[in-house]
């Protein structure tokens, strides 16, 4: 789960990291406010769960209240990587002398929790992993110990080599930002830039986590920072019904079980000369609703123009799909055509359900994917 | 012969008395798995099915019945506690079928498994099967033949559809693994490349990878240098975008990394063949057999 900026701040702050102070304005009447208490120079940042919000326009220094407001009414509704920004986050502008960059993430080849620093702040740190890699410092946490003094320290004194008070500050917020990344079930947490202001502080100016979907049930008050406002509505709507969904920008809806299937199915539409319209898994253990729900879905989208059903029955019973398909278009009757491939559990009970009601069932994945890019396309290709 | 379950697998199921494990339980016992114990706390000394006893900790089942391999069921809060649990009582293949386990409870397990010489397979995985043999998990028996191809995946239905279509074209497998769609889990691609490669009755392999990590280059690497065997390989979310976490929690591209291309190419240059859809693998195994 993505959270905005200022919820990680609000994370870091309680695990006293030093961040500067902010309020979130939904309002260009609220920025102009926030602006005019603080009684400096403003950022005006966009908060949405994308990157790159600099270099879209998304964030605007601001030196009056009226600026403020000016700024906060070009941001706040405007489209970053296909998210409407919801709220600006406000912010006295910072003096800045250096920035650094601190992250934690989960690393896959060492199985290990691995901090990564770099002196070389405020750009993207692939970037710099890429072009300057002794610009680098990379440590990989053992989970049994947690993060060592002497380990913060290192990461400290690799960032502020020159300035024995800046690197013991650095290290002590190494520790703080290992306590905030745990504690909240994190699967990344970064402070970017690190910066050193012009008066010698040390202050986290932006910051950034990303929870393990896997923790929420761990860690009910970060569950709550979930922002419905900030999400694709056609997957909070797929979240609520218990299925994973990525809207995409073809034209053919998928319904699959599993997802890897799901994602061979749509590699496959890509193959025979469609585009997917979405990601779809509807899980293992499928029940009628979650078909209804799934199709409500896909329906929803207007480029959709064919369904297509992928389904394999193991755990998942197919006739408990067909169910689903029969309950789907008794009321609402579809208004696109749709392909049923089905395989597996129960075939002969969903394909005789499916037969009732005037449904037609394939049983190869290749057949059934090729009809379906025909009829998305009205017959151009595969 | 097979890799990781054989004749000599003594099954016992964590999780036993809970919706899945006693539905899987059934599965395997049908299937001809020897289930030889079942633990859940609080429950110890009744029996599952009137047949397989059930004990209230792994340890008090091994001592009981000698199992040597667990398979886990249990809810995703406790499965971290399983599958630790099941290394510490001397069980030396632990498979995790949970799925939702979070992944900084697993840079917890993976060592702790690895100290106490178990192999963990999954979590978040299908399991296992050696064709009339042996199941551990909830690979579907009846679409399984015996035969001489290696099947290993990240996927669960993905490795239903190949094994399928290989059953149906005639191919059978020695044994199919499904090592899981979590960003750290117990037994990677090398390792079961590594344990067909020893196996004298497989003679190919099939294996399904999917966007993220670099497991499937490493594994890529490996077969150039170190399999005489020919494998086939797939990479399911060519048209998965950036960023996006494609149902399972390993499956996303991270910036520019763990892309289904870069996959793809580490496959071409180590001579594997390569599948561009689940079809394909017929004929690229029927090739090389």
């Amino acid at each position: 789960m993505n959270i905005h900026e200022y919820q990680a701040k609000d994370i870091f702050r309680r695990f006293g990291i030093p961040v500067p102070p902010g309020d979130v304005a939904t309002s260009p009447d609220e920025a102009e406010r926030i602006a005019r208490a603080y009684g400096t120079g403003v950022v005006v940042k966009a908060q949405v769960h994308a990157g790159g919000r600099g270099k879209a326009g998304g964030v605007k220094l601001a030196r009056t209240p009226a600026d403020a407001r000016a700024a906060a009414q070009q941001i706040i509704g405007m489209q970053i990587k296909g998210l409407t920004v919801p709220k600006v986050l406000v912010t006295p502008a910072a003096d800045i002398a250096s920035e650094a960059y601190a992250g934690i993430i989960v690393d896959r080849a060492s199985k290990r929790a691995v901090y990564m620093v770099s002196p070389a702040g405020g750009i993207d740190i692939e970037e710099v992993a890429a072009k300057m890699p002794d610009r680098i410092m990379r440590l990989p946490v053992d989970p049994r110990y947690g993060l060592l003094p002497f380990e913060a320290s290192r990461l400290g004194f690799f960032l502020y080599k020159e300035n024995a008070k800046l690197a013991r500050e650095a290290a002590k917020i190494m520790r703080q930002l290992w306590q905030a990344f745990t504690a909240s079930g994190g699967s990344l947490a970064e402070i970017n830039p690190l910066v050193v202001t012009t008066g010698g502080d040390l202050l986290a100016l932006d910051a950034k986590m990303v929870i393990d979907d896997n923790e929420l049930d761990r860690h009910p008050e970060i569950a709550a920072l979930r922002d419905e406002t900030a999400e694709d509505p056609s997957e909070v709507a797929a979240r609520r019904a218990n299925l994973t969904f990525i809207k995409l920008d073809g034209n053919v809806g998928c319904v699959v079980n599993g997802a890897g299937l799901a994602m061979a199915t749509m590699d496959l539409v890509k193959y025979y000369g469609g585009e997917p319209a979405n990601f779809l898994d509807i899980g293992g253990s499928s029940n009628p609703e979650k078909v209804v729900n799934a199709l409500r879905i896909i329906t929803r989208d207007p480029n959709v123009k064919a369904i297509l059903f992928n389904i394999f029955g193991g755990i998942t019973r197919t006739d408990d799909v067909a169910n689903g398909i029969v309950a789907a278009t008794r009321d609402t009757p579809l208004t696109v055509p749709m392909v049923i491939r089905l395989t597996g559990t129960n075939e002969e009970i969903a394909v005789q359900i499916l037969q009732q009601h005037g449904f037609s069932a394939m049983t190869d994945m290749d057949e059934a994917v090729q009809k379906a890019v025909r009829l998305a396309t009205g017959g151009k290709a595969a | 012969m097979s890799i990781f379950i054989d004749r000599n697998t003594k099954l016992v199921v964590q999780g036993i008395t809970g919706r899945d494990g006693s539905f899987h339980a059934k599965q395997m016992l049908e299937y001809g798995t020897c289930v030889v114990a079942g633990v859940t706390p609080g429950k110890g000394g009744q029996k599952f099915e009137n047949k397989v006893p059930i004990f209230d900790t792994v340890a008090d089942a091994v001592a009981a019945t000698g199992a040597n391999t667990s398979v886990i069921y249990v809810p995703p809060p406790f499965a971290a506690d399983a599958m630790m649990e099941a290394a510490d009582s001397g069980i030396s293949l632990v498979v995790c079928i949970t799925e939702g386990v979070p992944v900084l409870d697993m840079t917890r397990v993976y060592p702790y498994v690895q100290d106490r010489k178990a192999r963990l397979i999954g979590p978040n995985c299908p399991g296992l099967i050696t064709p009339g043999v042996s199941k551990v998990g909830i690979i579907p028996g009846r679409i399984c033949a015996a035969g001489n191809v290696g099947v290993v995946s990240r996927s669960g239905t993905l490795t239903y559809e190949v094994v399928y279509q290989l059953t149906r074209a005639g191919i059978g497998q020695t044994t199919c693994v499904g090592i899981g769609g979590d960003p750290i889990n117990g037994t990677n691609f090398i390792d079961c490349l590594q344990a067909f490669e020893a196996d004298p009755d497989t003679k190919a392999v099939a294996m399904m990878g999917e966007i993220g990590g670099t497991d499937e280059q490493q594994a890529a690497e490996f077969v150039r240098a170190h399999m005489t065997k020919p494998v086939v390989g797939f990479i399911a979310g060519q048209t998965a975008p950036p960023g996006r976490r494609m149902g399972h929690a390993g499956a996303i591209i991270s910036g520019s990394a763990g892309t289904a291309a870069e996959k793809l190419d580490a496959f071409k240059a180590a001579g594997m063949g390569v599948a561009q859809r689940p079809a394909d693998f017929v004929t690229l195994l029927q090739e090389r057999l």
